[in-house]
């Protein structure tokens, strides 16, 4: 699966999917869908964690646990605070489960 | 089968997660659970290159993992709702910035050809993506200026950095990317590139920050996924895909409901001020201005109230204050909805979570096609602190926001603003809607002036 064309397939694959899951995402979530969106990108920590892993001098690992300490950040708090943000649409849900509408789409 | 396989059936599991997480965040009811599949996914890849690759210095990738969260952690739970923003650009930030260094150590391990260029495509745009999010966090903190700033002679500086850093980055391909002097050239990339990113945000100013972070989100992702490419590792690949598509379109959506193309939302300040303010004239006009309890009257008689909160909603905490009121009138039997503009607050659907910390239904908020037929037959619409979303100069041309589309408040048959002063809105305008005869002005900090009112309410 590293093949170019394999990681492309995978690529473009990918790009319709985001395209498409995210395009129904209604304006209520559009703060929590970044905040998320912002979370999942941080799994860039894998890639930080490999090259660190792999390094060899002093400045090559200090950078590379520069890497990693910025990636989790950007993981660890993006996910925290998007949780924090769905917190308060939570508590509500229960007593209205029934009279708001499919998908929490914007019913009169 | 091997570690390997067993590494790559997990990341496919991560990635699925990712997916679902993506999906659960499009309905409120599943969107807390979509964001803990996302945390699941993203541990557990985490935990399988740990377990799986044969890593050396450990001890000091696990020291850093713990200091990064110990950084995140405390911070993204004390943070108050209305720096919510400025957070999410600075995280976007420094994920561009790891993407940039793991990019930049890898660069020798590339051996040329389209890995290399994969990687160099990743050292620009997450150092613009790093040095244009902090910007962006000045701005919104208001560490600096919130206006556009331009440099003299800034689109060639700008046109500079960004075609040096490009230049520099074709020598380091030419030289193979593996020597010393390759090592040097892409430091040189890097700090043109951060130049860039800086040179970028200056300029946008106003109520178009939003759209940047959002951009900026999209261009981490896209870093990411090069990455991926780079590491030879699926996971990344699609993890990054996922956001850059889903960033992309979040742009495209903020961009249309500003009602202009995103070229003039980005450089619309350096073509010739465009958002550099219009006219002020009439600084010194009449306005009304009424007592809470004028304001408490006015409700009481209406049939029909539009509350249009803002980013003054946000700063003054009034959240609560805010559905207090809606409660009263609505036990009063009047009816009262919200009036919610895309790119109020200084996010996309600021204002939905907002409102949804003080419990306020969500069949109350409508959104900007629904409500905007309703104002014609509306008694009293109360702007909380809005000003650009309902600013009738965007329906004129040549004006800062002209275009875009706004919520028709002055069809109501009265208007009433919660403002802290006469100062003009984030886009830097005056609205001629705060000296027309049906307008009434009601000054003060939008929870004191709420909480006034709502005790006047009382009285009655």
């Amino acid at each position: 699966m590293s093949s170019g064309i394999g990681l492309l397939t995978v690529f473009v694959l990918a790009v319709f999917v985001g395209f498409e899951v995210v395009s129904k995402v209604s304006t209520t979530l559009h703060t929590p869908l970044m905040s998320g969106a912002n979370a999942i990108h941080g799994v860039i920590l894998v890639g930080a964690i490999l090259v660190t892993g792999h390094a060899a001098g002093a400045v090559q690992v200090s950078l590379g646990l520069l890497a990693i300490v910025l990636a989790t950040v950007n993981m660890v708090g993006g996910f925290v605070v998007t949780d924090r943000m769905l917190e308060m649409f939570k508590g509500r849900r229960p007593p209205r489960a029934d009279s708001a509408g499919p998908a929490g789409g914007p019913k009169s | 089968m091997t570690k390997q396989n067993w590494a790559d059936l997990v990341y496919l599991v991560a990635a699925v997660c990712f997916i679902l997480a993506l999906k659960g965040l499009s309905s409120p009811k599943s969107a807390r659970n979509g964001n803990l599949l996302g945390a699941l996914g993203a541990t557990l890849a985490v935990l399988t290159v740990l377990v799986t690759e044969d890593l050396r210095h450990v001890a000091l990738i696990l020291v850093a993992i713990a200091v990064g969260s110990a950084l995140a952690v405390p911070t993204s739970r004390r943070v108050p709702m209305t720096a919510m923003p400025q957070l999410v650009a600075l995280f976007n930030g420094v994920g561009g910035g790891a993407a940039a260094i793991v990019a930049f150590l890898e660069l020798k391990a590339t051996g040329g050809g389209f890995p290399l260029v994969a990687a160099l495509f990743t050292i620009v745009v997450g150092s613009v993506s790093f040095s244009g999010s902090v910007v962006t966090f000045l701005k919104l903190q208001e560490v600096m200026t919130t206006r556009p700033v331009v440099l003299p002679g800034h689109p060639v500086l700008f046109g500079g950095s960004l075609l040096g850093s490009l230049a520099v980055g074709v020598v380091v391909f030419a030289k193979g990317g593996a020597d010393s002097a390759s090592t040097a050239a892409a430091a040189g990339v890097v700090v043109l590139a951060l130049a860039t990113g800086v040179l970028f945000v200056l300029p946008v100013g106003g109520a178009d920050v939003p759209i940047v972070i959002s951009m900026l989100n999209a261009f981490t992702g896209l870093t990411v996924a090069a990455s991926g490419y780079v590491l030879g590792n699926v996971l990344l690949l699609i993890a990054g895909t996922l956001v850059g598509a889903s960033g992309t379109i979040l742009t495209r959506l903020m961009a249309q409901a500003m009602g202009r193309p995103l070229t003039s939302t980005l450089f619309g300040a350096l073509r010739g001020g465009s958002t550099a303010g219009a006219t002020t004239v009439g600084a010194d006009r009449p306005v009304r201005s009424a007592s809470p309890d004028d304001v408490a009257i006015l409700l009481n008689y209406a049939n029909k109230v539009i509350i249009v909160p803002g980013y003054g909603l946000a700063v003054a905490q009034a959240q609560h204050a805010v559905r207090e009121l809606a409660d009263l009138l609505q036990a009063r039997d009047v009816e009262v909805v919200y009036g919610i503009h895309p790119v109020a607050g200084r996010m996309p659907g600021h204002m939905n979570v907002l409102l949804a910390e003080a419990n306020v239904p969500y069949e109350q908020l409508k959104e900007r096609d629904e409500v905007n037929p309703q104002f014609a037959t509306t008694d009293v619409v109360l702007v909380i602190g809005a000003n650009d979303v309902v600013n009738p100069a965007a329906r004129q041309p040549g004006t800062p926001i002209s275009g875009m589309p706004i919520l028709d408040v002055d069809e109501a048959q009265n208007v009433v603003f919660l403002k802290r002063s006469m100062r003009p809105g984030f886009a830097g305008i005056d609205n001629e809607l705060l000296y027309q005869p049906n307008t009434t002005l009601l000054f003060g900090d939008a929870k004191d002036s709420l909480t006034k009112v709502i005790s006047a309410l009382k009285a009655l």
